[in-house]
């Protein structure tokens, strides 16, 4: 049962488009995300942050219904996706957008046919229409030119901006992007970072970004939350955590090499190990 | 006196070597079981999926195309080459015993019920089945899979259902092809290069092959190897891990458990349909 009805117009500033009451995921006896609270608010920039391996990419696959909790409650707009039978949820997700790390354009297609998959999947539009929307979502990243090649003659950053294209190609409520910036070079992540911004503000979406470009990410976010150890440690504006003086938001910010976050994975004592032989 | 230097038997590694190779092979078990748990709750997913595609054949035809259209020359080049070689092995045989004039019907009878649909199979998996597994595999570790159901889409509809369905159309034909052409391969050894008479050859497989007893078991079996084939090669790559070594074993499994499925199957279905 949904806690809650999904948003009216006349609510739904008020509510956070996400809310995740006491979220617990066990990926076997790891506990990846241990009784997690987060808001994430509508039509804002929240970045997820946090050390390799803290359930970032985890919570994502959560919200999106791709992993079931083991406990807690995930609503999305209202809607409990966490007890959603499959039919419904895959009708959520035409409303939900996810940029991969890698783009995961499908190799078979060309770039406009890519784009153009969710809307022939999903809309019974003419082709005349679809060819209109597909060339208008390309010409909004900056790839309309490139529109009849094949995803390996794209570079890396062509490449997820193309995915960018085909993850709005449905006009979506939220957007999220697990690690949009990784491995590009100043121009592309430039570009990705503008468009992150710009298509959030201009179609009014909700826009979650896990990425550990600290720096990039912070100057577009509107919201920061720190994942450690499968809790958030901490959440608020960009200002507000530049000021933060918890010693793992200051190692991650200042992306110190040795803190609470060690350099040296758990071992016995050096002596000890050097010295094995005899 | 020297004392003996006979020492007592390491009963302590023995044990334990014991022990492993037990715990190996329970291990061995429980995942063989767990697999196979797996691979049937996969296909009763994908199961509901199928008449759907009816309404989408372009997506079908595709597959048929990719899985059947482009094995048709190994299937061809082989199945000459098998008919030309059974007849090759029966003449000599034949020949001591002045039975020559029944190689069309040795030649036919060992095409349409064995060789045919057991060969094809074996090649199908082979050359269709470890693609099927690379390609979905691919598909899943550059999260391509994932993508598509982000976007509202079944995988298991979209990708699998119209592989596992063309692997199912697509055996029976190929099986149905590697017989006729190993029959002509056949006759060109037996009828062209061995002297037996044309005609003899023709009317004795006429009186001989029965159609409903052994062109329709080859048709059957074909139509099983199909499913089982295609079956392993779809959960082949949609269980198998995301990582290029995960591919990589995925594909040799598909093409070891399919072959060793289609030859155990093959005792099974001859055993059930003539005797």
């Amino acid at each position: 049962m949904n806690d809650r009805p999904p948003s009216t117009p006349e609510n739904a500033p008020r509510l956070p488009l996400i809310r995740i009451r006491g979220l617990t995921f066990r990926r076997g006896r790891t506990l990846v995300l241990n009784n997690l609270n987060l808001d994430i608010r509508r039509q804002g920039i929240t970045a997820l942050i946090g050390p390799s391996g803290c359930g970032k990419t985890t919570l994502l696959r959560i919200i999106t219904g791709q992993l079931r909790p083991h406990r807690g409650s995930v609503q999305v707009d209202g809607v409990e996706v966490s007890r959603l039978p499959r039919k419904q949820l895959l009708e959520l997700r035409k409303r939900m957008g996810m940029l991969f790390q890698n783009g995961a354009l499908f190799s078979d297609l060309s770039v406009f046919d890519n784009v153009a998959f969710p809307l022939r999947e999903h809309t019974g539009l003419s082709k005349d229409l679809i060819h209109i929307l597909v060339l208008l979502k390309l010409q909004a990243v900056g790839l309309r030119g490139a529109h009849d090649l094949n995803p390996e003659q794209l570079s890396g950053g062509m490449a997820r901006r193309a995915a960018m294209a085909r993850a709005m190609a449905m006009d979506p409520m939220l957007m999220m992007y697990d690690e949009p910036f990784t491995g590009q070079d100043p121009i592309s992540m430039g570009m990705l970072l503008s468009l992150v911004q710009r298509l959030n503000h201009l179609l009014g979406m909700t826009s979650i970004v896990v990425s550990h470009d600290i720096q990039e990410v912070l100057s577009i976010a509107d919201d920061v939350c720190i994942l450690s150890d499968g809790r958030i440690i901490e959440q608020g504006t960009p200002e507000l955590l530049r000021r933060s003086k918890t010693p793992l938001v200051r190692q991650f910010l200042d992306a110190a090499p040795d803190g609470p976050v060690p350099f040296h994975y758990t071992a016995s004592s050096l002596e000890r190990d050097l010295a094995w032989e005899s | 006196m020297a004392r003996s230097t006979k020492r007592a038997p390491p009963w302590g590694a023995v044990r334990e070597a014991v022990l492993d190779g037990l715990r190996g092979t329970g291990r061995g078990t429980l995942e063989g079981v767990t697999t196979l748990g797996r691979a049937i709750l996969f296909l009763l997913l994908v199961l509901p999926q199928l008449p759907g595609l009816l309404r989408r054949p372009r997506l079908l035809l595709e597959q048929i195309y990719r899985v059947g259209f482009l094995s048709l020359l190994i299937i061809v080049v082989s199945g000459f080459f098998i008919g030309m070689v059974l007849a090759l092995q029966g003449y000599n045989t034949l020949v001591n015993f002045g039975a020559e004039e029944s190689l069309g019907v040795l030649v036919a009878l060992s095409l349409t019920r064995e060789l045919g649909p057991v060969v094809t199979a074996l090649l199908f998996a082979g050359r269709a089945g470890s693609a099927l597994t690379a390609e979905i595999g691919l598909m899943k570790t550059t999260e391509q899979l994932a993508a598509m159901e982000m976007m509202a889409v079944d995988p298991l509809q979209r990708v699998i259902g119209p592989r596992l369905l063309a692997g199912l159309f697509c055996m029976p034909l190929l099986a149905a092809i590697f017989s006729v052409v190993g029959v002509y391969g056949g006759y060109f050894v037996g009828v062209g290069l061995l002297g037996v008479d044309t005609n003899v050859f023709w009317s004795q497989m006429q009186a001989a092959v029965n159609f409903s007893e052994d062109v329709w078991s080859g048709i059957i079996k074909s139509i099983v190897f199909g499913f089982v084939v295609s079956w392993i090669a779809v959960f082949q790559g949609y269980d198998s891990a995301p990582t290029s070594a995960g591919i990589g074993a995925a594909t040799t499994r598909t093409v070891v458990i399919s072959s060793l499925a289609v030859l155990g199957l093959d005792y099974v279905l001859t055993a059930l349909m003539f005797n």
